[in-house]
């Protein structure tokens, strides 16, 4: 066997997976996009713009989406630096594994049934009844934009934590040092030295969160309790309920494009930000 | 011995010492890194810290940078006590032993680093200057907007090396600095240092576990072991009056005979071998007679003989160095040694082979008499 037999036969598995499962799919979507709704549901297969022109109608959903997604994304940024600082800079080693661990345990429950805790949580006789009863009386969560983001922040934290802890924990600490000997402060060893070296790991958690983000439709289904819908929450709807698949085509189809440009924008930005060429690499 | 470790010639040069240890002491839990330093190094001069891994070389160099804060007693800078002080505010800097540079800026941010960091701060142009100075002094001028990852070991040490002399520092710490070259860039490398030394007049502290690399460069060299300072002095001093087996046997190499003192008069003195033999020594420091020691003899130093007076020796192995041939001769009773002997005292007595019985003697004033361990 030569070479590059062998290398063509490792390739196969993945690239006949994503051709099945990735390509042909997006394809049918694509054609069905076009088509028009069928009385019983499914595609009468034609060529019109008319799913595209009725997209307004959707327009919260995708509101929503491009304005928790970012958000969600950031605030989990901000929230999982500080402890994957920790975990990678200021923890003891022999705490190190265990803790990583702890960041993980919440996946081996499903997120559906930790999203039920949250409805708990957040309902009437979770957080609510506690500030009722120290005061602070009327405050609604459940079903809101806010109970929303705590639902992404919880579940997608730890996806935003490993990259940046994985970059921070390779950052040769030397360089701390040799910043600190040129007299660099504290501040701005981490501004100068730490924080421009973990952009790979910002980057990465990034676009692994918002990504996923985009296409979100359980934590809003639940925690939103369809008042705050995303686009993933208006194709469940226009494929199982209403049936209008050419619709939910064209929908799909739309969040797609809006994901790549996005991406694409985000992208630039993180190689005109990013480090050295070397450093940069997302995903 | 002198508390500051400098001999009487040196010591009209030591008023204003540029560093200074003072009893200091460093613990790491509980394993004992540095146990009462007593030193002061001297404006200008080029200091090295020799001994192998774990002797707390770089631990003292750590200190001085403001990494480590000495468990007890007082380190100084230009007279003042620094204990408290951190690194960012020591005007010291450090040439790291993997370099560490800043992977994700240009040699020419690299550099102006230490400057960008001055406060009140330089202007642009100012930095810009000083940084092609820099440049030039270690020969990387043309190299500014150069990638480190581009760089290769030798022009990286050479930017770290500006990186730090740039900041124009009272000391310049350097942790094994070339460690990570191969020989012949070593070999230029500690030349350039040396001149780089002279011209810019900084104080430069090394720490080194290369005998070779601390004798070529240093003025004076501080010899550690187990956490302490065992002898000081110049590369000289060390090699002809080591105060002790292990500095004889660490600076240069030497041959050694156990045995018991039985006379000594402060300068010379004899010493009873395990096989009954004396032999006559000089006295390196006082010791008590029955006291057991060792004397020391290096390679050079003994003379191989066809004829004459001596120890009556076998040929055992030849090495041929050029200049000299290093031959490896046993005696009877006293085991293996080596002799070094020059070329010109074969010529006259001709090449010996080996299996030849020899006689080999030596200047009773090159008998160093030493301590045991």
């Amino acid at each position: 066997m030569t070479r590059r037999t062998r290398t063509w036969l490792l390739l196969m598995p993945a690239g006949t997976w994503f051709l099945v499962m990735l390509l042909l799919p997006l394809t049918v979507v694509l054609v069905f996009s076009f088509g028009e709704r069928a009385p019983a549901g499914g595609v009468v297969p034609a060529f019109t713009f008319e799913q595209y022109a009725n997209l307004p109608a959707r327009w919260t959903a995708f509101k929503n989406t491009l304005t928790l997604a970012p958000v969600g994304t950031l605030a989990a940024l901000l929230i999982a630096y500080p402890l994957a600082y920790f975990l990678a800079v200021k923890v003891d080693p022999k705490w190190k594994t265990i803790l990583l661990v702890l960041v993980i345990v919440p996946f081996w429950t499903s997120i559906l049934i930790r999203s039920y805790a949250w409805i708990f949580l957040l309902g009437g006789r979770g957080l609510p009844a506690l500030l009722d009863w120290i005061g602070i009386e009327g405050v609604r969560l459940i079903n809101t934009p806010f109970a929303v983001l705590v639902g992404i922040i919880y579940g997608y934290l730890p996806l935003m934590v490993f990259p940046i802890f994985v970059s921070l924990d390779r950052l040769d600490k030397r360089l701390l040092e040799a910043a600190s000997d040129l007299g660099a402060t504290r501040w701005n060893t981490f501004r100068q030295i730490t924080l421009p070296l973990s952009i790979p790991g910002i980057a990465t958690g990034c676009m692994l969160v918002f990504i996923l983000l985009m296409g979100e439709f359980l934590i809003p289904a639940l925690l939103g309790g369809g008042k705050v819908f995303f686009v993933g929450n208006a194709l469940v709807d226009l494929f199982l309920q209403s049936r209008n698949w050419a619709y939910g085509s064209a929908v799909a189809v739309t969040l797609v494009i809006v994901m790549l440009i996005t991406v694409t924008i985000y992208m630039r930005l993180i190689n005109r930000l990013g480090a050295s060429r070397e450093d940069v690499s997302i995903m | 011995m002198d508390q500051t470790g400098y001999g009487g010639a040196l010591s009209e040069a030591v008023r204003t010492p540029v560093a200074e240890f003072r009893a200091v002491s460093k613990r790491f839990g509980d394993v004992v890194a540095a146990s009462d330093l007593n030193l002061a190094i001297a404006e200008g001069e080029f200091l090295s810290f020799l001994g192998p891994s774990g002797c707390g070389k770089t631990t003292a160099l750590r200190m001085l940078a403001g990494f480590e804060a000495p468990s007890s007693g007082q380190i100084l800078l230009d007279g003042e006590v620094v204990n408290d002080i951190e690194a960012h505010q020591r005007p010291v800097n450090m040439v790291f032993q993997h370099y560490a540079l800043f992977p994700h800026m240009t040699v020419a941010q690299n550099i102006g680093y230490g400057l960008r960091q001055r406060r009140p701060r330089l202007s642009k142009a100012e930095i810009a200057q000083k940084v092609g100075k820099a440049l030039d002094i270690v020969r990387l001028g043309g190299f500014a907007d150069r990638r480190i990852w581009e760089m290769s070991g030798g022009q990286q040490q050479r930017v770290a090396l500006a990186r730090a002399i740039v900041n124009e520092p009272k000391l310049l710490l350097l942790d094994e600095p070339m460690a990570a070259l191969d020989r012949k860039l070593r070999k230029e490398m500690q030349i350039e240092l040396q001149n780089l030394q002279r011209q810019l007049g900084i104080t430069f502290v090394l720490v080194t576990h290369d005998q070779e690399e601390a004798l070529s460069m240093s003025d004076r060299i501080c010899i550690m072991r187990d956490g302490r300072i065992v002898q000081i002095g110049s590369p000289r001093e060390l090699y002809d009056h080591p105060q002790s087996r292990y500095v004889a046997g660490f600076v240069g190499s030497s041959n050694f005979f156990d045995g018991t003192l039985v006379t000594a008069n402060g300068v010379s003195a004899s010493v009873r071998l395990a096989n009954g033999d004396v032999l006559e020594g000089s006295m390196a420091t006082d010791l008590p007679v029955g006291h057991a020691v060792c004397i020391s003899v290096r390679p050079e130093q003994v003379a191989l003989t066809r004829e004459g007076e001596g120890l009556p020796v076998i040929v055992q192995n030849r090495i041929f160095l050029g200049e000299h041939t290093e031959y490896l001769v046993k005696h009877q009773e006293l085991g293996e040694f080596l002799a070094l002997s020059p070329r010109q005292s074969e010529l006259a007595d001709g090449p010996f082979e080996t299996g030849d019985t020899l006689l080999a003697s030596w200047d009773a004033s090159a008998a160093l008499v030493l301590e045991r361990n």
